[in-house]
């Protein structure tokens, strides 16, 4: 298993849409190390032929043919209620006429 | 006694007779809460108008001479994850601090079927990543046993009410031991049970193949109680398994004769406080004295649930906490210079180091060229943990083992180096990798004072069998009687 380096931990918080200052990225970064070294223990175990455990329930599994018997949980197609639109706005920061509210993402000068 | 000190059977016997009313109840825990609560800080938010209004409402039907479901007119806390109508729900955390959701969760639309008393919300680990309450971004809650230990984690503060009679019983949540280990730390009853039992609809997600709601209560009785009324499938939840809801008081038989319970020696290693391996030797030993058949046993991939829950839970994570962008709900950056940039200001300024510790490790066990030599191996090591267990259940009825390695740490100890924290989830995190239900009961105390928990462990829905062993060694000891001292004359 791989370690981890400050340029990692750049390329990662951005994937995680997350932003740190240089001290936050040492400090990440060295922590983060530490913890993978910890879990590098894994590599003792030989797991080549051993399935991978998604849900504990195999009869449950939503993976389509990942376990024998695998079956979906469907339920039935009914329309019902959703909360009240108000409600649900009430909580977002931002919000217009009945949408959520985000910063300009297309520049009308172009 | 005072009504606070009461268990929810207790209290249900006095308001059938209608010796005391729901309403003196309610106002007996809170005058608890104003006497203590300063100290020990394991409340987030109070509801008491609401409270009141349902302690009457379960008042009338007392006096109506209804039929009353045992926990009405009860004093119940929720932690502070679980969704609450109308009722703040921060997750302990600073993105969420004005979130008030639209909806109930299915655990709390049945405790109020069931005529509960919400008292309040607890505090806990931020989106409950932590074992000692530390990572609360709001406060610090002390264990009532020893006011500079922390309670565990991550439901410490649901733990910690109850320990100090600030509720009768209360919800938790466990993904990796988060109900299991600060019940062992606080004193009291804590039980996950088998994945999939309970509806996690409006619980808010942390590791979705992980989290299972489950109680803190004062005795096995009040435990089996409560999963009477939380436990059952829900359309709302497709990970909720439609198999029978038996009626949990039937596991509570003071009788272990016949049944065989299994000592994994993995579990006793040199990390193991020695008065709590002790203690739990002691415990095993009673139940042997009663008819139980104790053997060693082996769960040789034990070792491994730490490494493997460390990928696998902040995996799930990372993709559970990326909604937390700032557009829906939740605290948002108000200067940012693009969307891109709102989501990221947003999300470093709102959560908490810890979260993002995990949402870091989590994204990067996913991130292209990683995902193979870390999730999916994690993933096949998960088998491997499972497997024992599996074989171990061919052989023995129930587990039995320590709880948590050490008894309550230092508030503190542990905050600088999170691997260390990590570690205190090494007797808890196996089980939850395999599904299983598991209790913790008061068992005994270390020198210092601070309480002892032994975990119980059954096959996948076999909660009877688990809560028959911890009823019976329950019922045999005087353990889970003790009440903390809570020094209420230091400085708050």
């Amino acid at each position: 298993m791989a370690t981890i380096t400050t340029d990692g931990v750049r390329h990662v918080a951005n994937l995680a849409r997350l932003e740190f200052n240089d001290e936050e990225t040492e400090h990440f970064t060295e922590q983060l190390a530490r913890i993978l070294e910890y879990i590098g223990k894994l590599n003792e175990l030989q797991t080549d032929d051993v399935p991978p455990t998604s849900h504990i329930h195999p009869h449950q599994v939503f993976i389509m043919g990942s376990q024998e018997g695998a079956a979906h949980v469907a339920k039935p197609d009914v329309v019902k209620p959703s909360y009240p639109r108000e409600e649900v706005l009430d909580n977002a920061p931002e919000a217009e006429e009945g949408y959520f509210g985000v910063p300009r993402v297309v520049d009308r000068s172009h | 006694m005072s009504l606070y000190e009461l268990t929810a059977h207790a209290l249900h016997e006095k308001l059938k007779s209608r010796e005391i009313t729901a309403v003196e109840l309610t106002e007996s825990v809170y005058a608890r809460i104003a006497e203590v609560e300063p100290h020990v800080k394991g409340y987030l938010t109070l509801t008491q108008d609401t409270a009141l209004e349902q302690a009457s409402h379960a008042d009338a039907g007392f006096q109506n001479g209804d039929e009353m479901p045992p926990l009405a007119g009860i004093p119940i806390a929720i932690k502070d994850v679980i969704c609450t109508k109308g009722v703040r729900t921060t997750c302990g955390s600073k993105i969420l601090e004005n979130f008030v959701p639209p909806y109930d969760a299915t655990v709390m639309a049945k405790l109020h079927e069931h005529g509960a008393v919400m008292v309040g919300k607890t505090n806990m680990d931020e989106f409950a990543m932590g074992s000692s309450t530390e990572n609360s971004a709001y406060q610090i809650t002390h264990n009532p046993w020893n006011l500079d230990t922390i309670p565990g984690g991550s439901s410490g503060g649901s733990a910690a009410v109850v320990s100090a009679d600030t509720a009768i019983c209360s919800l938790g949540s466990d993904t990796g031991g988060s109900i299991r280990q600060p019940a062992a730390l606080c004193g009291v009853v804590g039980m996950k049970p088998t994945y999939g039992r309970v509806s996690r609809y409006g619980l808010v997600a942390f590791a979705s193949s992980l989290d299972q709601i489950g109680p803190f209560t004062k005795d096995v009785t009040d435990c089996a109680l409560l999963l009477n009324a939380i436990c059952g499938s829900d359309a709302m939840d497709a990970t909720s398994v439609d198999v029978p809801v038996p009626d949990f008081t039937q596991g509570l038989i003071n009788d272990v004769q016949g049944l065989r319970i299994g000592v994994p020696k993995e579990y006793f290693t040199p990390a193991l406080d020695t008065e709590i391996a002790d203690s739990v030797q002691r415990a095993t030993a009673v139940l042997e004295s009663l008819g139980a058949t104790v053997e060693e046993i082996s769960l040789p991939h034990t070792e491994y649930a730490i490494a493997t829950y460390y990928i696998i839970a902040p995996a799930e994570a990372s993709a559970n906490l990326a909604r937390y962008d700032g557009v829906r709900y939740g605290y948002r950056n108000e200067n940012p210079k693009d969307l891109i940039g709102m989501y990221k200001k947003t999300r470093s300024e709102g959560f908490g180091e810890e979260v993002k510790r995990r949402i870091m490790l989590g994204t990067f066990a996913l991130s292209a060229g990683y995902q193979d030599a870390y999730y999916k191996k994690a993933q096949k090591a998960r088998t491997l943990i499972k497997s024992d267990f599996d074989a171990a259940f061919e052989k023995v009825d129930v587990i039995a083992t320590p709880t948590s390695p050490t008894p309550a740490f230092k508030i503190g100890e542990r905050t600088a180096d999170p691997l260390q924290m990590y570690l205190s989830d090494v007797m808890t995190t196996p089980a939850s990798h395999a599904g299983l239900p598991g209790i913790s009961v008061p068992c005994g105390f270390v020198q210092s004072g601070l309480p002892v928990g032994l975990q119980l462990l059954g096959a996948p829905f076999a909660e009877e069998k688990v809560l028959r062993v911890a009823y019976t060694f329950e019922q045999n000891t005087e353990h889970h009687r003790q009440k903390p001292q809570i020094q209420t004359n230091g400085a708050v």
